[in-house]
């Protein structure tokens, strides 16, 4: 009986590694802050707010609430060409910054929950493996 | 009389304050513009460093892991280049042609790499032999220790200096509480090797037990803009500051110019990094920048193509997205300008063979500074 107990906790365990539980929003927003204060506030600045013309902002963005796929793709490969945020255009590039999917997905969940922007639901690490350079 | 001590007062204070925080020339406007660019190459988003091979051709890194030869307004890409690894602001970073280039076809770059232990990545400098569009004989000459996964501070720029030396930079990788100020950590330091990539045993720190023997000097947070003064022959380095202390300093044998103990910046924040402007044995900069302009790449005009240039150094800034033009005399900067105001963020600044500057700028390419004709 104790050896089907322990088969039993082993399996589960295993089961469990296999489908990778994501991790609590709260977990992903903390690490996705320390991700933007490395490689995202030198341009868009520690308010979101970025430089008006030059670096489009993060906070209360109309581009990044209607367009997440296409942010997540910005972040993931690079961005260029022009956009318009909040009525303002941009024409700048973004370099893609060699970010593996868990962290494009952390620095996801934070920007759009800082600054006032509020957001329904996570991005997910298999959210972003899907999404593919164009 | 009551009533006005206050205002005095606070006349006093602003009097004291703009004193206080006086450090040079205002930047003045670009007055009618009398330059234009002509391109050179586009099609590269982010030209990070330029050197000439000869008059008509030109070596140029792509950020993204790509070296172009140049030549006559076409781009090939160079094979033979190490495995880069893209991260922040890392990438293939700067390159230099050697000064024997013609009879030893030697070239050395910086790229960020993964080499040695653990996750992540630190700066490493190679030199390689340019065999028309190949690289042969790769060598890493230096590789900075204990990778890590940040994004930020790889430095790197390189100078020759007339003595046979080569010197490149490192940033602080991120970690200015622990690497600028430790001379047995890599990072936040300017190097100086031979050029096949041995250490002279005069360095500073040669015979300092522990220490990076390589290092020339230290406290740097991260320099992107390096050369040799034409006259002097001495290594003048740029570096980002945080929030505003972006410096010019003029480096010396095991000097320390104080990163983080002592900064004219903040940090991003805005919340304060020290309080501390000077202090015994740290160098003060030859001059700093607030607010910061994010200067990246520099370069002396010497040529009669420019006058009011001419002995004066240029610098990119890649925030304001402006050449700036530093007068210099008796040892000062007297006058700052913005040329070009608008251009895009510019990466590198170069005088090339013909004496005219030529810049890298983001999202376009290499574009060269044309005088305007004069008006009839």
């Amino acid at each position: 009986m104790k050896q089907l107990f322990y088969i039993y906790c082993i399996s589960l365990f295993g089961f469990l590694s296999y489908v990778q539980p994501q991790k609590t929003i709260e977990k992903s927003i903390s690490d996705g802050k320390e991700i933007y204060q490395d490689f995202c506030v030198q341009c868009h600045l520690d308010n979101g707010k970025g430089v008006p013309g030059t670096f489009p902002p993060l906070a209360k963005s109309d581009y990044l609430q209607n367009n997440i796929e296409a942010s997540i793709r910005g972040i993931k490969y690079g961005q260029r060409g022009k956009i318009t945020v909040n009525g303002i255009d941009y024409d700048g590039i973004m370099s893609h910054q060699g970010l593996v999917d868990e962290e494009v997905a952390d620095v996801m969940n934070y920007i759009l929950n800082s600054w006032g922007n509020v957001t329904k639901g996570q991005i997910s690490i298999s959210q972003v493996a899907e999404v593919q350079k164009k | 009389m009551k009533k006005l001590r206050p205002l005095s007062f606070i006349c006093y204070l602003i009097f004291l304050t703009s004193c206080a925080q006086y450090h040079g020339p205002e930047i003045q406007d670009e007055q009618s513009p009398k330059y234009i660019t002509k391109t050179v190459i586009d099609g590269i988003d982010i030209p990070w460093g330029i050197d000439f091979i000869s008059q008509n051709e030109m070596l140029v890194t792509e950020k993204s892991g790509i070296l172009y030869k140049v030549s006559d307004g076409n781009k090939t890409e160079v094979s033979g280049l190490p495995e880069v690894y893209v991260r922040g602001q890392g990438g293939l970073l700067d390159v230099a042609i050697a000064p024997s280039f013609k009879t030893s076809k030697l070239i050395f770059f910086t790229a960020s790499s993964t080499d040695g232990e653990g996750p992540g990545g630190h700066t490493a400098l190679y030199s390689a032999q340019l065999k028309g569009d190949t690289l042969v004989n790769l060598k890493q000459l230096y590789k900075g220790e204990e990778n890590s996964k940040k994004g930020q501070h790889w430095g790197s720029r390189i100078a020759f200096d007339n003595n046979g030396f080569i010197y490149f930079s490192i940033g602080d990788r991120g970690n200015r509480e622990v690497n600028p100020q430790d001379i047995t950590r890599d990072g936040g330091k300017i190097y100086r090797l031979n050029l096949d990539g041995s250490i002279p045993t005069d360095n500073p720190f040669y015979n300092e037990k522990g220490s990076k023997k390589a290092i020339y000097s230290f406290g740097h947070r991260n320099p992107q803009g390096m050369l040799k003064h034409p006259e002097t022959g001495a290594i003048w380095v740029h570096e980002h500051g945080p929030r505003g202390g972006d410096e010019i300093n003029i480096i010396g044998a095991g000097k320390n110019y104080g990163w983080p103990k002592i900064t004219f910046g903040i940090n991003y924040s805005g919340t304060p990094i020290t309080n501390d402007r000077d202090l015994p044995g740290l160098e003060q900069p030859f001059y700093y920048w607030v607010p910061s302009i994010a200067p990246s790449g520099m370069a002396f005009s010497t040529s009669e193509n420019y006058p009011k240039w001419k002995n004066n150094l240029l610098v990119g800034s890649l925030k304001f997205e402006y050449l700036e033009l530093l007068v210099i005399k008796n040892n000062k900067v007297r006058e700052r300008h913005k040329v070009l105001e608008g251009i895009g963020r510019i990466r590198d600044v170069k005088q090339g063979p013909d004496g005219l500057i030529y810049i890298g700028v983001e999202g376009k390419g290499i574009l060269k500074i044309i005088p305007k004709p004069p008006m009839n």
